[in-house]
């Protein structure tokens, strides 16, 4: 009932947005410094709105790890070690595999699968204990909406569910879809050639089966990592991650490869998980937990140099911090870096008169600790241009698609520098985003040098419409978080394929296409239910929309990740 | 601030929980108590009271000695501090009026020995009696302003004030904003709800929450229970001797007839289905508009 005026609003010394490892990281290293911090989590429970593949890493080279920073994550809230690391090249039914646990443990201390919703949930109970001594807390089900400014600065934020709230930091880690980060012009989601889609299932198995099937000790754990042509045309690759009493598989594909073949995300999936190398693993019963999707930023063309504005800085997927090195990505490691270090940052230059000081010291800090050329490696640079350039991609694909070009990699001594090509650190965040990388390069490998294989699947993975049922909303009736902006085809229609819930004729999903006659013509036109949206922000990159998330508390929730 | 919410045992009316004999009279033994749910209500408002200014809410209940159960209930729903109970054979079978005269010396006794009460709290009617009297009568009794049908709450602690919007339902429903003096009773209506729009208020609420799990799983510690002669009540103006009302009677209304039949129709058997849609055609025909053959009738 009380009007709220400029007078009494709330004041925090740090806001952050969101309270994934991004957001607990800084919130943690805030309270460290004793200053006093409020975390807002639109989700219901922390956790509840994130997917990751996921493999957490600790890196040797980090100025912090994820278990630097909270004691006991290992033991509490993560899944399995990743103790073995193979990719396999696929043609058909024939099957290279290469060891890749060199470069995996290049530069690592140590690598965990984890599952998002245990993991987030475990990380903001320990961010509430820590922050509530700083006179602070984290507060769940707020959706922060937008930036308070005053007089054109950066001043605190707004919510659905709260009074306006200023603030000496911003810190958004609010992530891949930051509505903070695009309102501040400093990310934006236009471009498909940025972005990386990923889906996921997570599988139920017994952890004894899970021990037998892998060959793995229970304190074990595999990674499988899978490319060629399982996937028809379409650049990206799958991935397989032992957890505790479950698996999560997945796959991960160029946005604007997906929009470019038309392909729909989840039969890529069901393409992977009936595929004959899977069946000795997966076995008979195949019951799926939950089915979700996630966009990564390619942090080689987005992650933000300058990830600040005024008292606002962004954190993890939210400035583009997601590093993918060759076939292994890396995310949740880069934001739990950044966030202690925009902490830190603050930390140093509080009290100082410029509201800018925190965000350029953050982004120094970004520099030094060589995590800003991990995100973006200046090597990279100078090899997509070549990459790249369409003309020079076709040259080599038409030589490798030769006889004299399969021969070439076909040959015994060839298997041997492939496999340590693979490995080599330097020369995958060299390769470029191609079909070459993705599809010709293991096709051929699978084809050369593979071993076909004769086992059956008998996987039969659930129809979307299933998926969509096991979901858990809450849905915010009357009040669409999405609205399509130009509903022709030409604008929106590459939704239908790409959103990972929705898949030409299927009335269950968000998006759908009709033909609609008006005024003597047909016309095909895009239509949007928002009920079984994941979230993931697909939509909002391909075709012409509104977008926001729901409000606090509303909307999908997972209860893996 | 210092916020007495009262709450109610009665009798679960869900399905499946209340159980009739066959007069169609309520079983009481056979039937479990839980919280009026009106009393959610009231006790939400105490709650909203106390994480914006502070203070100590206690929950006070008259009945037998398993309405404790019920004030355990608010502890857990709403983070009650303490628990009072007033319960005494002398008590058993009041009516609204010894009811109130009752609570009214609960709150006298608890101002006494506990503390001065700033707000009283109760619930819209409880789910048995369906009367809205008690809250009434007992401001009545203990001359205390009474605001009721309350949606929204806000308290000026400095000029001890309350501000209420109220529902008045009528022809037009209508919001009426009134002020009070504390110490006041409030009565909420169904309809109001509980704002927290500043982030301190959650975490306030929050606290309170994490507090109230251990307390309210040791709920005896925090129960006080008083007689009449704790109350310093005569026990000829209490209880059965002091209810002037005395139900005479409860008779069941009887069901109307049911006017509609349920069919079950295999949709696989298409013998079953077609007899089905016979019986639909006329109807079908007649919402058919203009065209249809028994337009003409008209739509009567």
């Amino acid at each position: 009932m009380t009007e709220t005026n400029e007078t009494d609003r709330e004041h925090y010394e740090a806001v952050v947005v969101g309270c994934g490892p991004g957001g607990a990281a800084a919130a943690s290293r805030l309270a460290d410094h004793g200053i006093e911090t409020l975390v807002l989590e639109r989700g219901m429970d922390a956790g509840s709105k994130n997917v990751s593949g996921g493999l957490i890493y600790a890196e040797e080279s980090a100025p912090y790890t994820i278990d630097d920073l909270f004691d006991g994550f290992r033991e509490e809230a993560s899944e399995r070690p990743v103790t073995d690391y193979y990719i396999h090249n696929v043609a058909g039914n024939k099957v290279k595999s290469y060891d890749l646990t060199d470069l995996h443990e290049d530069d690592t201390d140590w690598c965990d699968a984890v599952l998002r919703r245990p993991m987030d949930s475990w990380l903001a109970e320990r961010v509430h204990e820590k922050t509530s001594e700083t006179g602070g807390g984290v507060l769940t089900n707020v959706r922060v909406n937008g930036l308070l400014r005053e007089r054109g600065r950066i001043t605190g934020v707004t919510c659905d569910e709260l009074d306006p709230i200023e603030a000496e930091i911003i810190i958004a880690a609010d992530g891949v879809n930051s509505e903070l980060a695009r309102e501040a012009g400093l990310m934006d989601w236009e471009d498909p050639n940025e972005w990386f889609q990923g889906v996921k299932a997570v599988v139920e198995m017994e952890p004894n089966v899970i021990d037998d099937r892998f060959d793995i000790d229970e304190d074990e754990g595999v990674a499988h990592l899978f490319s060629g042509d399982l996937f028809e045309d379409v650049r990206g690759g799958g991935f397989l991650y032992t957890n505790e009493e479950s698996l999560s598989i997945g796959t991960v594909f160029h946005l604007d490869s997906l929009v470019e073949e038309q392909a729909e995300p989840h039969e890529l999936l069901d393409a992977l998980l009936t595929h004959p190398l899977l069946a000795r693993w997966l076995g008979d019963e195949y019951d799926e937990r939950e089915y979700s999707a996630k966009l990564v930023p390619d942090s080689k063309k987005v992650a933000h140099r300058e990830p600040y504005q005024d008292r606002l800085v962004l954190v993890g997927d939210a400035a583009g911090q997601m590093q993918a090195q060759g076939p292994i990505i890396k995310g949740m490691n880069h934001a739990v870096t950044a966030g202690a270090l925009a902490a830190d940052a603050f930390a140093v230059t509080r009290g100082n008169a410029d509201p800018a000081a925190a965000g350029r010291r953050y982004t120094q800090m970004l520099e030094d600790s060589g995590t800003m050329d991990k995100l973006r490696p200046r090597r990279y640079d100078l090899a997509r241009t070549v990459g790249e350039r369409d003309r020079v991609t076709d040259a080599v694909e038409r030589v490798l698609d030769s006889r004299v070009g399969s021969l070439a990699i076909g040959n015994p001594i060839a298997d041997r520098v492939l496999q340590r090509a693979y490995n080599s650190p330097f020369l995958v965040s060299m390769l470029p985003d191609t079909r070459t990388g993705y599809v010709t390069l293991p096709s051929i490998i699978g084809e050369e040098h593979g071993r076909t294989l004769h086992w059956e699947s008998s996987v039969e993975p659930p129809s979307l419409d299933e998926r969509i049922g096991d979901l858990t909303y809450d849905t915010d009736v009357g009040n669409p978080h999405i609205e399509v902006r130009d509903a022709s085809f030409e604008a929106s229609g590459a939704a239908v394929y790409a959103c990972p819930v929705s898949a030409e004729d299927f009335g269950g999903g968000c998006y759908r296409s009709e033909e609609v006659k008006r005024n003597g013509t047909a016309e095909t036109v895009v239509s949007l239910d928002t009920q079984p949206c994941v979230e993931c922000g697909t939509c909002a990159v391909v075709a012409d929309t509104e977008w926001e998330h729901p409000r606090g508390g509303k909307g999908v929730e997972f209860r893996e990740g | 601030m210092r916020s007495v919410v009262l709450t109610k045992g009665v009798p679960d009316f869900s399905d499946g929980a209340v159980s009739f004999n066959e007069e169609g009279h309520l079983e009481r033994g056979k039937t479990p108590t839980v919280m009026n749910p009106n009393d959610a209500f009231a006790l939400e408002a105490a709650l909203q009271t106390r994480v914006r200014h502070g203070g100590h809410v206690s929950g006070m209940s008259m009945g037998p000695p398993g309405y404790s159960a019920v004030l355990e209930e608010a502890m857990e729903a709403v983070y009650t501090d303490d628990s009072y109970l007033l319960s005494d054979r002398e008590l058993a079978a009041s009516d609204t009026w010894a009811t109130a005269i009752t609570l009214s010396a609960g709150i006298e006794t608890y101002q006494e020995e506990i503390g001065d009460v700033d707000l009283l709290f109760a619930g819209f009617k409880t789910a048995d009696g369906e009367t809205g009297q008690t809250g009434p009568q007992t401001a009545w009794a203990l001359d205390w302003p009474i605001v009721t049908h309350v949606i929204a709450l806000d308290i000026d602690p400095d000029e001890r004030l309350l501000r209420a919007k109220r529902l008045v339902e009528g022809d037009v429903d209508e919001i009426e904003t009134v002020e009070a003096p504390l110490p006041c009773m409030v009565v909420t209506d169904p309809e109001f709800e509980p704002t927290y729009r500043k982030a301190s208020h959650r975490l306030t609420h929050k606290r309170l929450r994490e507090e109230t799990q251990n307390r309210a799983a040791a709920h005896d510690r925090h129960l006080t229970t008083w007689d009449h002669e704790d109350l310093n009540l005569d026990p000829d103006y209490i209880g059965l001797d002091g209810s002037p009302t005395i139900v005479s009677s409860v008779d069941p209304i009887p069901k109307a007839p049911s006017e509609r039949e349920a069919t079950m129709v295999d949709p696989s058997d298409s013998e079953e289905m077609n007899e089905i849609l016979g019986e639909f055609k006329p109807y079908a025909a007649a919402t058919n508009g203009a065209d249809g053959p028994n337009a003409a009738e008209g739509g009567d």
